[in-house]
């Protein structure tokens, strides 16, 4: 029986703008279990880059619960949601995000740095390595961002997602920058990520990248539309598998 | 509490990376620190030179020394010679008699002259004085004998030379019982005096040749007034007694009616000390101020290059707020990036003040203290104005909302 890693309810976040309130999420409700791949799709202020700031941690909302395996994090402060970022949230951006002039190696140890654990810098080396390894980058440690191409930064980039073992993976757009051939590739890894357990929560207004999900959520006007489990598309390419 | 300051630590090497990335920036940023720092170790380290150099040439003007001038200084303190001296050797020969809180005197009647010895010649001043001189300025002869009482009432012409005048004249050394023609009059050489080196005004002491004030006046100078009398208090106590009474002889000599002016002037070593050390403390307060003031624009170069940083890098701090930073993380890691500019600077600041201050003391011929006292304090000033200035830039980043910052191009 799989955990519930994601439990909202009621969700509801309201943007002051002036005189007049926006509300980006209107009452959502949406479980995701250990072990999904969930796409999040809708249009431009259709609420869903609003509701992944919320599930990733970066912002609260103006009312409603989010249980994050299991833990309350609706109402914690900056640094509170910042040790939970960092313990069970790895993050996909759609333009990467690396450390320019910091190799990749150091860009996969950062969340290391910050968190709890404490690891010596040999263990820290070696979780980095391992990450890069899942993601199919031995041998590409020491390399700069700038030395990599678009495909292989967004892999560092997963790799550092990665490496502190959250309890999700949140990738927003991460393809967005990505020509149709990588971004298989990394739609490939993401699924192969998910078939090893990861639970995978990807932001999309492609419907070509949301087929790679096991399930779709469509939203609009900060309201969940339609959800529906769908048959999950594969890669036809499968080189870049590690 | 050892995993967090490991942590702390891995955040600060992040903050030195930044720093070695921009390289000249860097510079320029510390500049300002540089200068100031370096303000600051030369500044002490000359003016302790400097203290060091005009004490000791004070007390080689003798110990409890007053010198006594011609001439008046008027009410509103303007020195005024007034052309003509006044003074003569007998108001010097009673005052011991009628000063108790005197112990030596000597006239002094000085002149100026080219000196030959064989085929060498040396320009030198002369100074006509007693057998007390000596005694009140400390200066023994080194080799010979200074000139006798006897000397002095018959004007013998005799000589005693300083070194520097030995140097040029008597190369081999061997003065003593030489001949030297002073103006076309032969002077027969009693002694040489031990080296004393320059005076506060840079001047050689060692360059001058002393004779019985009886022979310079008559035979050299043509005077029959004296340039100046030089006294010796019998203890540093009884300066001022001696003032006193030397005060009340000289007018009652000079028959000067009381509310009248005085026709002489009166310096004592410590009012000389007290007049360097005034011009020293002006000097140093200037110096100094401008150390604080560079020390200010580097702080504010700091800040002001640092809130560029924070700019330029509002994505790299969105991510590190992704991944897990704190507001904590990221202040530190910005903070740390000032203070080292700031020590940096701090340090490159030491080594161009040590530097300077060595450079100058060999120009100037001062002895140079390099305290660490000095040290210290322009680096801790230079931390304080990095922790200083480095915070609101820091405070700004740590507070910067990951949403927005990660959203920045």
């Amino acid at each position: 029986m799989p955990g519930r890693v994601i439990q909202i309810s009621e969700l509801t976040k309201i943007y002051k703008m002036g005189e007049v309130d926006v509300r980006a999420l209107d009452g959502v409700d949406l479980n995701v279990d250990e072990g999904e791949f969930i796409a999040v799709m809708g249009p431009s202020g259709s609420g869903k880059s609003t509701l992944m700031n919320i599930i990733g941690c970066l912002d609260r909302p103006t009312a409603g619960t989010y249980l994050l395996d299991n833990v309350d994090v609706s109402k914690l402060d900056r640094d509170e949601r910042a040790v939970i970022r960092n313990a069970k949230i790895g993050f996909v951006f759609q333009s990467f995000n690396l450390l320019a002039r910091t190799s990749a190696i150091e860009n996969v140890e950062l969340p290391m740095l910050y968190g709890e654990l404490g690891w010596s810098r040999e263990k820290r080396r070696a979780a980095a390595r391992e990450s890069l390894r899942r993601v199919g980058l031995a041998g590409r440690e020491d390399h700069y961002p700038s030395q990599l191409s678009g495909g292989q930064q967004q892999r560092v980039a997963i790799a550092r997602a990665l490496v502190t073992n959250p309890a999700i993976l949140l990738a927003d757009e991460p393809t967005g920058n990505l020509d149709s051939r990588t971004s298989e590739e990394i739609m490939g890894i993401f699924q192969q990520l998910n078939d090893d357990g990861k639970t995978v929560v990807l932001i999309t207004h492609e419907p070509d990248i949301a087929q790679y999900a096991k399930r779709i959520v469509h939203m609009r006007d900060g309201l969940i539309q339609n959800d529906e489990v769908g048959k999950q598309k594969r890669p036809t390419l499968m080189s870049s598998r590690a | 509490m050892k995993n967090s300051v490991i942590r702390m630590g891995n955040i600060t090497v992040v903050g030195l990376k930044a720093i070695s990335r921009n390289k000249l920036r860097s510079f320029l940023t510390m500049l300002g620190i540089v200068i100031g720092v370096g303000c600051v170790i030369a500044v002490v380290a000359i003016g302790n030179g400097a203290t060091k150099s005009v004490e000791a040439t004070i007390n080689s003007l003798g110990t409890n020394f007053i010198m006594i001038f011609p001439g008046a200084a008027t009410q509103s303190g303007a020195r005024i010679f007034t052309g003509q001296s006044t003074m003569t050797p007998e108001d010097a020969d009673g005052m011991k008699a009628e000063c108790p809180a005197v112990a030596y005197v000597s006239p002094m009647v000085r002149s100026a002259a080219q000196i030959v010895s064989g085929e060498l010649n040396w320009g030198t001043s002369i100074q006509g004085v007693s057998t007390d001189y000596p005694l009140i300025r400390s200066w023994n002869v080194s080799e010979g004998d200074f000139f006798t009482d006897t000397d002095v009432k018959a004007a013998s012409k005799v000589a005693v030379l300083g070194q520097t005048v030995v140097d040029n004249l008597f190369p081999n050394g061997d003065a003593v019982g030489q001949i030297i023609r002073i103006k076309n009059v032969p002077f027969k050489v009693v002694g040489v005096l031990e080296k004393k080196g320059g005076n506060m005004m840079g001047q050689d002491q060692d360059d001058t040749v002393i004779a019985p004030y009886t022979t310079v006046m008559k035979r050299l100078a043509g005077k029959t007034k004296i340039d100046m009398i030089q006294v010796s208090a019998v203890s540093g106590s009884q300066v001022q007694e001696a003032q006193n009474e030397i005060e009340a002889y000289l007018r009652q000599r000079h028959r000067i009616q009381p509310g009248q002016d005085s026709d002489f002037m009166m310096r004592s070593q410590e009012e000389i000390a007290q007049t360097q050390a005034q011009s020293m403390g002006i000097l140093r307060t200037l110096l100094l101020s401008i150390a604080a003031i560079s020390l200010l624009v580097g702080g504010i170069g700091i800040m002001n290059i640092m809130l560029v940083s924070v700019t330029e890098r509002t994505r790299e701090i969105g991510i590190r707020m992704a991944i897990g930073a704190k507001g904590r993380h990221v202040l530190m890691q910005f903070l740390f990036e000032a203070v080292t500019l700031a020590i940096v600077g701090g340090l490159i600041g030491v080594a161009i003040g040590v530097a300077a201050s060595l450079g100058v003391g060999h120009f100037l011929k001062w002895p140079i203290v390099v305290t660490p006292a000095s040290v210290a304090l322009s680096f801790g000033v230079a931390a304080f104005v990095g922790i200083f200035f480095g915070f609101y830039p820091a405070r700004k980043a740590s507070r910067l909302d990951p949403i927005d910052a990660l959203r920045y191009e």
